[in-house]
């Protein structure tokens, strides 16, 4: 057996070479030649984490240090790498999805002028060996240093299209929240070497295993590290920032808003779950807030028209699922779910991409009988949604009736519940895109229903975008959400299904790679790590009728019309009006905005105006008038002059005379 | 007479004079005021060269006349100067020192 260490190490700096050679040989970035160069790098850091993955054995871990911050009582921080199980994995998930997304952008963006692909792929390349250095971390500091550089290729990536209004707000929204997180992150970092005097997860780790580290203050400690992953995994309320940041490129929000980035908070808590468990109530919490996320936004994804708002949407659910493992201290559970949500998260988002640039846009119900025009696409879509659904067989069935599993045997009911009733909606939010874009063809009576009045889901598609959906070049330039620079096909024929056809092989590959790791991982990767717990044997069945009885309502509603979506969307009116409205989330932000900071500003400005500048108003004053008093000393006759001198002397002879 | 005598019409003569130069409003008495301040002091040095049996103060009072007669060239002439430019010599009006 090899050393994962240097393998591991070569995974992580091949992108940052890739992202140097493009940030400094300009020529070579403005040439068509960009693309290629980082995805062969990306291809072989894709090479070399699957070697550090094979080399690595079970239980052993490998680590390759260097001191950073020398102090005298040793080294503040140590860089380097920290081979395991749990990051050789996570290593192998994002070097492949990265060489992956990487691959399929060069079919995507092909339209782009070269300048643009060459910053993309800079972007990418960067992106990719900032999240490779946060899995690798050896403790806080590096992770915390690459959890900044993710955040900000993030908004780099989001606001590729910068001159689109629309999605340089999105970057910068995406940029602020989780930034506020990263605020509790940072604080809980400092505190924590103040509490413990490392940062290194070993030390940490035999610190907790002794059971040295003092446990009072913790829970600021946890409480500060989970906003931060609470900002980066967009858990309630700091999830507002992930369905706008679809205003990116389909590629990044595969990988990183889907797969990988938005993980990250998960895979902190799967790393530093000891450090939680020493703080019960925190994690109690973490895993309230994880079970309400998913059952939020599941209902959010029910009544979204756009394609891409519907798999944001899921992704926040699902990492709802994540961090409610978490919550019931089985980090195994959600870092399986983490690793097959991953690789079918990326598959459903570069599926969705693939059909976006085939009918430019992003609304549902302009599609519609997408199948019998791409059926590659349609296939491998439906492997993603078969397996987020979770449908036995599939990565995500047992990773998810892991999950349930992990919160029932962890003794919270009331969370599980939130979980099934999402486990639910999630087969219906699925199968409900599945059906109306790629089965049921696209009926008359949907086209005028989507004109503004009416189901819930034409609501949704109103609300989201005012264009009649589904007829004619309207949505050409101004597809929602679609493409800056749309490519040839879209544009040309308006957002028509007829001329759909599958896309060109670099991105129709990338997609069934992942569709087949869809479901090889389900029955390679997650049964070799049994779980560590015995979860009740009706489990599954209920997981699994849960997710067909979804299927079937989506199937009833949508491609039988059985049931009329309508008359259930007004059966569930407060519901569905709140839905559509996002909760009001983005206008409690903002309101809270208002109070806070405009509130803070407007006493500080008072301060400002009467306080600050009245003390120096007043002394001015004050000089100004004892002046304009004192200048009439001055007469400027000479016998005043004398007069005061005789006085003054008088004065000092009668001093000098009584003094002594 | 006693030192002191001699000493007390000093200070009177000073206190005359510039009594004479605070209350004068006509230049030429201011000068002449300053006149009497001087004589003051030459009448101390007299005296005290007197007393002290030393002549330096004689010497001494001998060059303060001499100073004091340049200096009243030299007041004159400001005064005439000053008549000549204001068109007056009234020191009440001599105020461009005014603040």
């Amino acid at each position: 057996m090899t050393d994962p260490g240097p393998l591991a190490l070569l995974a992580w700096l091949l992108p940052a070479a890739a992202f140097l050679l493009l940030g400094v040989a300009v020529p070579l970035r403005r040439s068509a030649a960009a693309g290629w160069t980082s995805v062969l790098l990306a291809g072989a850091a894709l090479w070399a984490a699957f070697a550090a993955w094979r080399a690595g054995t079970p239980g052993e871990h490998a680590r390759i240090l260097w001191e950073w911050l020398p102090m005298a009582s040793g080294p503040l921080a140590t860089v380097g790498v920290l081979v395991d199980a749990d990051s050789a994995l996570m290593l192998l998930l994002v070097a492949g999805v990265s060489f992956l997304v990487q691959l399929y952008s060069l079919g995507y963006l092909e339209g782009e002028p070269p300048g643009a692909r060459g910053r993309y792929f800079a972007y990418q390349s960067l992106f990719a060996f900032s999240m490779m250095g946060l899995v690798l971390a050896p403790g806080f500091v590096q992770l915390f240093v690459c959890w900044e550089l993710v955040g900000l290729c993030s908004y780099l990536l989001i606001g590729y299209w910068y001159q689109r209004p629309e999605a340089a707000r999105a970057a910068v929204k995406a940029f602020w929240i989780t930034k506020a997180g990263d605020v509790g992150l940072l604080v809980g970092i400092v505190l924590l070497w103040r509490h413990a005097g490392t940062l290194d997860y070993l030390e940490l780790l035999d610190l907790v295993d002794a059971g040295t580290l003092p446990l009072a203050g913790l829970e600021l400690i946890t409480v500060g590290i989970y906003l931060g992953a609470m900002g980066k995994s967009a858990q309630f309320p700091l999830h507002v920032w992930l369905p706008d940041a679809m205003e990116g490129p389909t590629p990044v929000s595969a990988l990183i808003h889907a797969a990988t980035m938005v993980t990250a908070g998960v895979y902190l808590f799967t790393r530093t779950i000891w450090l939680f468990a020493q703080t019960p109530e925190v994690l109690a919490a973490v895993g309230w807030i994880g079970a309400f996320t998913a059952l939020l936004a599941a209902t959010l994804a029910c009544v979204q028209a756009d394609i891409k708002r519907v798999l944001a949407y899921s992704t926040v659910s699902q990492l709802g699922y994540m961090m409610a493992a978490m919550g019931a201290g089985y980090a195994a559970a959600g870092f399986h779910h983490l690793l097959t949500h991953g690789v079918f998260k990326a598959l459903l988002f570069l599926a969705a991409g693939a059909v976006i640039h085939a009918v430019g846009t992003n609304d549902i119900f302009a599609m519609g009988g997408l199948a019998r025009r791409m059926p590659q696409t349609a296939i491998v879509f439906l492997v993603g949604t078969l397996s987020l659904a979770g449908l036995p067989f599939f990565g995500g069935f047992f990773s998810k009736e892991e999950i349930l599993g992990a919160v029932w045997v962890g003794g919270h009911p009331v969370p599980f519940l939130m979980l099934a009733v999402a486990a639910f909606l999630t087969a219906f939010y699925m199968f409900r895109v599945v059906f109306i874009a790629f089965f049921a063809g696209p009926a008359p009576g949907w086209a005028t229903a989507a004109a503004g009045h009416g189901s819930t889901v034409a609501r949704g598609a109103a609300a989201g975008h005012g264009s009649v959906a589904g007829h004619g070049p309207t949505a050409g330039p101004a597809a929602p959400g679609a493409h800056g620079a749309t490519p040839p096909g879209g544009a040309a024929h308006g957002p028509g299904t007829a001329h759909a056809h599958d896309a060109p092989w670099v991105m129709i590959v990338p997609l069934w790679i992942l569709a087949l790791l869809s479901v090889a991982i389900g029955v390679t990767v997650v049964p070799h790590r049994a779980p560590d717990f015995e979860a009740p044997a009706a489990l599954p069945w209920v997981a699994v009728l849960l997710s067909l009885g979804g299927v079937a309502l989506a199937w009833l509603a949508y491609q039988r019309r059985a049931v009329d979506p309508d008359r259930l969307g007004r059966a569930l009116g407060a519901v569905r009006d709140a839905a559509l409205e996002r909760f009001w989330l983005d206008e409690a932000f903002t309101a809270v905005y208002r109070l806070a900071v405009l509130g803070v500003a407007r006493i500080v400005g008072w301060i400002d105006r009467y306080l600050v500048d009245g003390v120096v108003n007043v002394l001015s004053a004050w000089t100004l008038t004892s002046g304009d008093r004192l200048r009439r000393l001055q007469t400027g006759l000479p016998q005043d002059y004398v007069y005061a001198v005789a006085l003054g002397a008088i004065l000092l002879i009668a001093w000098s005379q009584w003094a002594r | 007479m006693p030192l002191q005598a001699y000493l007390t019409l000093a200070a009177v003569l000073f206190a005359i004079g510039l009594f004479g130069v605070i209350t004068r409003r006509n230049t030429i008495g201011i000068l002449l005021g300053i006149e009497l301040m001087l004589n003051a002091v030459n009448v101390n040095l007299v005296a005290f060269a007197r007393f002290h049996a030393d002549a330096a103060g004689l010497v001494f009072t001998v060059f303060t006349i001499c100073v004091t007669v340049a200096e009243v060239a030299l007041g004159l002439a400001l005064v005439i100067l000053i008549f000549r430019v204001r068109g007056t010599a009234v020191a009440d009006h001599l105020d461009l020192l005014r603040g």
